[in-house]
């Protein structure tokens, strides 16, 4: 494949899983062949949960109050693209962070569960609800909380922590967020529009509330914790959610070479859709999407599946994977970082990034479901099929398989 | 090939708007909301859609005409989105699957306090500190609710539209606040300018209003509590304004590479020519004391549509009537216009529908664009005490009829958020 100046290439990954805080970390995770999940069966009991590693927060959100301004969800994302910032070398370059683009990828903010509960719990003694509403609102509430809520405001924590002011926008709907802002993020790179961006997202959750919107639909796994192409005869619907943050840095080749940065993969195809997920159209779809980001063409490339483990479509979503790249490794990375939601795409395209970067040949990270890779690929490609819709596909090359 | 007749200064295709539809407190229809706006008609009232007392602010621009399946924000921000759709997209001649992509600026909904109270009454007793939703959880690991989950799904909104609609590809939910219509129609124009597509369905919608958004707002002081009388309470640029009124509606812009819209005879509204953003890192809430973030959003946008300060001729104003934002809004404006400024109207469509928050950049574009059609710039009513300190031509309580080839449309908001567009007539 031949090089281009407006070639997207990622410059930078900033990543915190219940795996570990960092690339090393992560890289420990591709390279290495010890499977530990770090579930935390307790908290949520029946539900499991992939927790938080041990963070100390100030090594990205150095003031206290900043800190305290933001809940966990904006913590993780703001940390985590600070990470990203770091390892693009573009943390301390004021005049980059200025101009720099940022797509992120956010769902609902984090709810005051005490006055909730406290207002659902008086409602029971009382008929007056609205006005039981209004007056536990208006004493309770506090009125920063709300900027913790906003789906926008991690954008607005990012900016005021990191500086990235170029542009700032927010995309929302679950997994296609994710897959949306990489792929409006690279198509500003090609365009010419835009030549370093930071893109991605987080999610804390270790929460009931964040739960109650897989739980409505009877989505989440129960009791022991199994690996996501496992769950289909296992307890609950299958997703067992992950507290984390996942960020890249996209840039322009041209962009790239000229500051000397180091790339870890090119971005040489990003596409979503979404539709109707009856296998066949889903099949469909997904084929469609291995076309147009060049999937298809991948000589032996590694697939990193964001399976959520919902049951049906991850099962749906393998037979798939196996029709169009038969002789593929697969890999599910929502088994030991749990399902993000909407960081999901981001958080694969973090992982083939490191992977192709660090030439790693990967363990299984399930192995009586995942086969063994041999020699590591150079072409990795990326899936994620929303648990209630909303499809993705990217395709990333190592560098040295280009030129 | 593109000939420069369909190209910009960058040698970048024209975006062309073919149709626009508008939903807001002042009714249904591009038509009837126009009449009503530029007669100065205000559709601020008191709130009746839930109990106020105890509230300090109890007025609002809300929709409360529609027929909803379902009392929520979700199938009120839907109901209204796809009404602006269906007007735009009738209004453009596209009858048929639209095949462009869907870019939709929706609130961020949390479940209604209805929807909390009856999983409660579901629910078995408190067993333990702020346990509301283990136990909703345990109601619904037994009982699942579909319609429950598909209420506060983000992406439940645009995925109605685009199946109605017949778009194309995976449809963008987005939220940058109060700039989020504005967004909305600039990652329209993007993707037309980027050759990714030759027509863009853009929306943005909001009925989210409900008690505790009421509240939160009114908890950062960012409300007026004059309620009395409701459609005085918006008073952008005056010395006594005390806050937005909170509104909703909703807007839609249909566009078209001007090639792509000619070559199918459609009729050309309009162009958008420029788009420009900027985040602020100053605050959470509060912009920048220099108000260099919004300059520069708006110098942005000028220059992405080849123009300097003399290129406008009517600049439609974010004007939310807070003391913070119209003060910094004057401090851009004369920062970036100079004295040009004295000879430019400035006015505010939030005087009369309130602040539909994340519907207002794209609501506020329609009403733009019919500035240059009809030759007639709204006022911004409500305007008997001018604030000596913002010395605008604000269009004051009465609509004025000016020649207007291009206007500046500015939309700012909480997290930093600062975004412009330039809005042009049809090319000549």
């Amino acid at each position: 494949m031949s090089e281009a100046a407006n070639d997207v290439v990622i410059t930078g990954v900033g990543l915190v899983t219940a795996q570990g805080v960092g690339n090393d970390a992560h890289v420990a995770l591709l390279t290495g062949s010890e499977r530990d999940p770090h579930v935390d069966a307790r908290t949520l009991a029946p539900y499991p949960v992939h927790p938080k590693p041990e963070i100390d927060w100030s090594q990205q959100i150095p003031r206290r109050g900043d800190q305290r301004q933001m809940g966990d969800w904006q913590r993780l994302g703001v940390y985590a693209s600070g990470l990203a910032l770091d390892d693009a070398g573009l943390k301390d370059d004021a005049e980059a962070c200025a101009a720099m683009d940022m797509v992120i990828a956010a769902g609902g903010g984090e709810r005051d569960q005490s006055v909730d509960s406290m207002i659902v719990d008086a409602a029971a003694e009382r008929d007056d609800h609205d006005a039981l509403v209004n007056e536990k609102l208006t004493s309770e509430l506090r009125p920063t909380l709300f900027l913790a809520q906003l789906s926008n405001l991690l954008a607005g924590n990012i900016s005021i922590v990191h500086k990235v002011t170029g542009s700032s926008r927010t995309f929302m709907g679950e997994e296609a967020a994710g897959i949306s802002a990489v792929e409006t993020a690279a198509a500003r790179i090609r365009a010419g529009q835009s030549t370093q961006a930071l893109v991605g997202g987080s999610l804390n959750a270790e929460r009931a509330d964040m739960l109650l919107l897989v739980e409505a639909a009877s989505g989440a796994a129960r009791g022991e914790w199994s690996p996501v192409w496992a769950r289909e005869n296992a307890a609950g619907g299958g997703i067992v959610l992950g507290s984390g943050g996942a960020f890249v840095i996209l840039e322009s080749r041209k962009s790239a070479n000229a500051r000397g940065a180091t790339i870890h993969a090119h971005l040489s195809g990003v596409a979503g859709d979404r539709g109707a997920r009856t296998p066949d159209r889903l099949a469909e779809r997904m084929r469609r999407l291995a076309e147009e980001t060049g999937a298809l063409e991948a000589d032996a490339p590694l697939v990193l599946s964001g399976a959520s483990g919902l049951k049906d479509i991850t099962r749906d979503e393998r037979a798939i994977l196996g029709d169009l790249f038969p002789h593929a490794p697969v890999r599910g990375y929502g088994s030991l970082t749990g399902h993000l939601i909407e960081p999901t795409f981001p958080l694969g395209i973090a992982l083939a990034a490191l992977a192709l970067k660090a030439n790693a040949a990967v363990a299984p990270f399930d192995a009586e479901n995942e086969a063994p890779m041999r020699v590591p690929a150079k072409t990795a490609i990326v899936t994620t099929l929303g648990h209630v819709r909303g499809e993705g596909m990217a395709v990333l090359q190592a560098e040295d398989a280009n030129g | 090939m593109s000939t420069s007749r369909y190209t910009d200064h960058l040698g970048r295709p024209l975006v062309a708007v073919t149709g626009i539809g508008v939903v807001s407190s002042l009714g249904s229809g591009v038509a009837d909301n126009w009449r009503a706006l530029t007669d100065g008609v205000s559709g601020i009232h008191s709130i009746t859609r839930f109990p106020t007392e105890g509230l300090s602010t109890r007025i609002a621009g809300t929709v409360d005409f529609l027929d909803l399946p379902a009392e929520n924000a979700t199938e009120r921000s839907h109901a209204m989105a796809a009404f602006a759709a269906e007007e735009a997209l009738s209004g453009s001649g596209i009858s048929s699957a639209f095949g462009g992509p869907l870019f939709l600026a929706a609130p961020p909904v949390e479940p209604e306090w209805s929807q909390r109270f009856a999983l409660g009454d579901k629910a078995h007793p408190a067993a333990g500190e702020a346990d509301a939703y283990r136990r909703f959880l345990d109601v619904l690991k037994d009982a699942p609710d579909l319609a429950f989950r598909e209420s506060i799904l983000f992406g439940a909104i645009s995925e109605r539209l685009a199946d109605r609609f017949g778009t194309r590809g995976l449809p963008v939910t987005l939220s940058t606040a109060c700039a989020s219509g504005t967004t909305a129609i600039q990652l329209g124009v993007e993707a037309i300018r980027q050759g990714r597509a030759d027509r863009a369905l853009t929306l943005a919608t909001d009925g989210s209003v409900n008690a505790e958004s009421l509240i939160r707002f009114s908890l950062l002081s960012a409300l007026s509590t004059q309620n009395d009388p409701p459609e005085k309470a918006s008073k952008p640029f005056t010395k006594n304004r005390d806050g937005f009124v909170i509104a909703e509606g909703s807007a839609a812009l249909v566009l078209e590479s001007l090639e792509a819209a000619e070559a199918r005879g459609a009729e050309i509204l309009g162009l958008v020519t420029g788009c420009g953003e900027k985040a602020d890192h100053f605050h959470r809430t509060r912009s920048s004391p220099d108000g260099g973030p919004a300059i520069a959003a708006v110098r942005a946008a000028l220059e992405d549509a080849g123009l300097d300060e003399t290129g406008i001729g009517y600049i439609n104003a974010h004007g939310t009537s807070t003391p913070e934002n119209d003060k910094m809004e004057y401090l851009t404006l004369s920062s970036v216009f100079g004295t040009a400024l004295d000879t430019i109207p400035v006015s505010s469509n939030k005087s009369m529908i309130g602040h539909t928050l994340t519907a207002a950049g794209a609501i506020e574009a329609v009403f733009s664009l019919m500035t240059i059609r009809t030759g007639t710039v709204p006022p911004t009513i409500n305007h008997e005490t001018p604030d000596p300190a913002i010395p605008l031509d604000v269009v004051p309580n009465v609509k004025r009829e000016a020649s207007v080839s291009r206007v500046l449309s500015n939309s700012f908001g909480f997290g930093g958020q600062n975004a412009c567009l330039v809005i042009a007539g049809e090319p000549a």
